[in-house]
């Protein structure tokens, strides 16, 4: 029988117990030599303060340590947490860094007109900022209705912004991360299994026996824990087969790198797919059991040879086959990874079904070894009055498009603001939580014009990005090691709850986010939806309805808890419903046939780059996300700009020598802002060139990134629209090299 | 005792965790670092290989680094640890020209400074800031006398490798290849 949740605690106050035994246990088996010279001043002696790291979306639960002076002097992993198992990756570990930055935003800032007609910030107190925009916000609500306001966020304190918004009438809140991110993946899951993956995604690479990674450069992209069982998969002899045109670190650990030509990954998929149904190498019995659609699937796939996908893909026949039989000799360990940044080429939703469709085949959903079946814990809401129902939102200005979009658009309220004659309500103010939307959303010029057409934008930020330079006012949030926040609440093999407690005072004239829109309320008269007195009380209010407190949590920082319900993985012969219209995994699918999109996924061809370009490929380094991490003094000292990739043939072609300074122009004909240097590798085919996103910052503000290296969302002026659910495709473009400037000539 | 390193350079990625916990750890001014990260690729497209080390001071048996010292602050520690003691080097920097690591670089603060495996750590039973830290779990620290020290198991299981042994200094700290 299931433990009540007041008995799981007990149990867990005594593992605690069980571990400090262990730490003890450790230094009595000691040499002895050693144990003499012990000096003091050593962990166990310094202040600890739990946290949930805020560096990027993984969000590792760790503790931060203090020096004697109180100063803040290191971030560690938490041993208990899942997310990252006591391992903090190097974003985290240099996290310290956001907190000592001495370029961080200081005080809330207005901006104004000078008599002679010039425009600047001044700095101005907590309660004029918040009046300022209490006015502003009032009198967008009377013009045009509440409705006329959004919400763009990335990271915790999005959260209280959020409750603002909605108490105010508005239904537009929208993260970058899904409409310029994972977006396809989710709707393409959604489709095929009935339920998206979330984050982290419930992939059981420590269990796999076969791990497909297309275009998904993990090792790169510290998604902390799955970096940590791919070691665990690598050490246990797993097969790896990992499409990219780019040798990326993960491909040089690989069994298997097809070094695919970019665009054609569909054509490599439904290959694969016909492989694994003619040779009859697919779970019989699963696919029996719980698919729909597989004779259709099966018709549908013929065409697709290996010889057919060796002309569009660039993939020898023999090298398809052979990474197929892979895949099935492992099945059901078996992960085709979704991947996370997914907005490619505009048929992103199909790709995902493809690799959906493929997973399905080899029985890998709610299998060991494939992807299990996660628990997420979730906490009530502290007593606020029912929100308004928005009377309009931005998916009224999107003429009845992307109905299969499951959350909002960050792109679509950006076009809903843009006024256009088919359009009633255009979106008049803007509030920005931690997402720096001039590198973020593709199309820089659109997002601009969006922007100048607002009546109010608020920039909350720790960090002087781009975004800011464009508020009317900004709000410097303190660091989230100098606050606390919601409890994170992650998904996993089990549910688990972190606390992120502050550990130091804000620095500056910083605030967190949930005592700006607190105080904002009550300019608005939407105080109750803030009804607690302090925050602290508000957390241990919603510890308690489950049986914990905020003692207890800030002792142990993460707590783990039982499966509410349901195996980690589907059991043998288990009659189980999917969430589709037909109960079943929809090989076909039903939904996208209703909204008169492909049921299987169609491979079509894409642009490919005019003579003297390349494609435009970006992706991250391991020790930078995005481009918040750029002016981290810790982090720009591991890696402070970003290089072109090129590979050798074509450097000759443009006698370009390694460590050379060029600019990128694109198909477009923009011109990077800065220069970047020129990395002359073998890692890279000929048609492309690569660069890691987040760097070229154009705010001189930003002491330590300011012109380091290229900017590629400068460049991603080309965007292929996802016509199922809105993502911004964003890989369609093509750059060039531009030795010098015509405006460095000219001066 | 004898205490070692093993670093896997197949599990490896160069994300450059170690180096920052380094930096934290034992107060590294910005800009220095006691541990790097070293990538190497051969062939060509699309026949490639990469092999990613984090280096550090290998901690040598035969140091050439304490046998230059003139003031005696560069020594062993118990279990072969090579260390500096800051208040008697003088900064002369012999020590910096005879490492054939290039493990070690002067401190602002006018003393010269290298990895010490986190000596003060290991004291207390801890294992060092990168190897704790380690995302991918790629390094081994322990007793090399120790038979069955993970260490030990590892290096007799896994084939590894020593950087220029043709130096003679015997290093402590070896890559599984």
């Amino acid at each position: 029988m299931a433990k009540t949740r007041r008995d799981f605690i007990r149990i867990s106050s005594l593992s605690t117990a069980g571990v400090l035994a262990g730490a003890k246990y450790l230094q009595s088996a000691m040499p002895q030599f050693l144990q003499a010279n012990q000096t003091s001043g050593g962990d166990v002696d310094l202040q600890r303060t739990p946290t949930y790291c805020e560096v990027c979306f993984w969000q590792c639960a760790g503790w931060v340590y203090k020096n004697e002076d109180g100063s803040i002097k290191k971030i560690v992993g938490n041993d208990d947490d899942p997310n990252c198992n006591g391992r903090f990756c190097p974003r985290g570990t240099g996290g310290v860094g956001m907190y000592y930055d001495e370029d961080r935003l200081k005080t809330p800032l207005m901006r104004v007109t000078g008599a002679d007609g010039k425009q600047s910030y001044k700095e101005v107190s907590w309660d004029e900022a918040f009046d300022f925009i209490a006015e502003k916000l009032v009198k967008i609500k009377e013009e045009h209705g509440p409705e006329c306001t959004a919400l763009f966020t990335h990271g915790s304190g999005g959260h209280y912004w959020g409750t603002l918004l909605k108490a105010f009438g508005s239904g537009n809140i929208a993260a970058p991360s899904y409409a310029q991110c994972r977006g396809p993946r989710e709707v393409a899951f959604i489709a095929t299994f009935g339920s998206g993956l979330n984050s982290p995604e419930p992939t059981d690479i420590r269990d796999t026996r076969c791990l497909v990674l297309i275009g998904s450069h993990l090792g790169e992209n510290m998604h902390n824990g799955q970096v940590q069982e791919l070691s665990d998969a690598i050490d246990k002899g797993a097969t790896i087969i990992t499409v990219d045109p780019r040798f990326s670190t993960v491909a040089s650990k690989s069994k298997h790198w097809l070094p695919i030509k970019p665009a054609t990954d569909i054509a490599l998929l439904l290959s694969w797919i016909r492989e694994i149904v003619n040779n009859e190498w697919y779970d019989r019995e699963y696919i029996e059991k719980y698919a729909y659609g597989f004779d259709q699937l099966k018709a549908y796939v013929q065409p697709f040879t290996p010889e057919w996908a060796y002309g569009i893909t660039t993939i020898s026949p023999g090298q398809i086959r052979e990474t197929a039989r892979e895949m099935a000799n492992a099945s059901p360990s078996v992960i085709i990874h979704p991947g996370r940044h997914v907005t490619w080429y505009g048929d992103d939703t199909q790709r995902l079904r493809a690799v959906a469709i493929l997973n399905a085949l080899l029985g890998s959903w709610g299998r060991r070894g494939g992807f299990f079946v996660p628990d997420k814990m979730s906490l009530p809401d502290y007593p606020h009055p029912p929100f308004p129902a928005p009377t309009r939102t931005w998916r009224d200005a999107m003429g009845g498009k992307y109905n299969l979009a499951d959350l909002a658009l960050a792109s679509g309220v950006c076009d809903a603001t843009i006024p256009s004659p088919e359009l009633d309500c255009n979106i008049k103010g803007w509030i920005v939580n931690g997402t720096n939307l001039i590198m973020t959303l593709p199309d820089q010029k659109k997002t601009i014009d969006a922007i100048n057409n607002l009546d109010l934008l608020v920039v909350v930020d720790t960090m002087p990005m781009e975004i800011t330079g464009y508020a009317d006012i900004v709000l410097p949030e303190c660091t989230y090691l100098e606050r606390w926040d919601d409890f994170r609440l992650a998904q996993g093999r089990e549910p688990s709850i972190a606390l992120r407690a502050p550990a130091a005072e804000p620095k500056y004239n910083s605030k967190p986010a949930y005592w700006m829109a607190k105080e904002l309320s009550k300019r608005l008269g939407l105080e109750d939806y803030f009804a607690w007195n302090s925050f602290e009380e508000m957390l241990d209010w919603q510890l308690k309805q489950v049986g914990s407190s905020l003692d207890e949590m800030k002792r142990i920082g993460v707590k783990n808890l039982p499966r509410a319900y349901d195996d980690l993985y589907f059991q043998p012969g288990e009659d189980i419903e999917f969430n589709t219209n037909t109960g079943k995994i929809e090989l076909y699918s039903t939904a996208l046939a209703e909204e008169g999109f492909d049921p299987m996924p169609v491979y079509t061809p894409h642009a490919e780059p005019p003579e003297g370009y390349y494609h435009l490929n970006y992706g991250r380094a391991p020790m930078h996300t995005f481009s918040r991490t750029a002016n981290n003094p810790n982090l720009t000292d591991l890696m402070d700009e970003n290089t072109v990739w090129v590979n050798p043939k074509v450097a000759r072609q443009w006698y370009l020598k390694n460590g050379q300074e060029v600019y990128l122009e694109n198909q477009d004909g923009i011109v990077t802002d800065f220069a970047v240097k020129v990395r002359i590798t073998e890692r890279i085919r000929f048609d492309s060139v690569y660069i890691v996103h987040g760097f070229g910052h154009s705010n001189k503000k930003l002491s330590r990134a300011h012109g380091k290296g290229a900017s590629d969302s400068q460049l991603i002026t080309r965007v292929l629209l996802d016509p199922i659910m809105g993502g911004t495709g964003m890989r369609g473009n093509f750059v060039t090299f531009r030795l010098e400037k015509e405006s460095e000539v000219q001066s | 005792m004898r205490y070692a390193m093993a670093i896997d350079t197949k599990k490896c990625v160069g994300c450059s965790d170690c180096v920052v916990a380094c930096q934290t750890e034992n107060n590294v001014p910005i800009g220095y670092c006691r541990d790097w990260i070293v990538e190497v690729t051969d062939g060509t497209y699309p026949q490639l290989e990469i092999e990613i080390r984090s280096e550090r001071c290998n901690h040598c048996e035969n140091s050439p680094c304490v046998r230059c010292c003139p003031t005696g602050a560069s020594h062993y520690e118990a279990g072969g640890i090579v260390t500096v003691t800051h208040n008697e080097c003088i900064g002369c920097g012999a020590c910096i020209q005879s490492c054939p690591y290039d493990a070690r670089y002067s401190h602002p603060d006018g003393y010269v400074d290298k990895c010490t495996f986190c000596l003060h750590r290991v004291k207390k039973g801890q294992q060092p800031a990168c190897v704790e830290v380690c995302p991918t779990k790629c390094m081994y620290f322990g007793d090399l006398d120790d038979p069955n020290s993970d260490i030990s198991q590892v290096l007799k299981k896994r084939k590894s490798k020593t950087l220029i042994p043709e130096a003679g200094t015997k290093p402590h700290v070896y890559y599984l290849i």
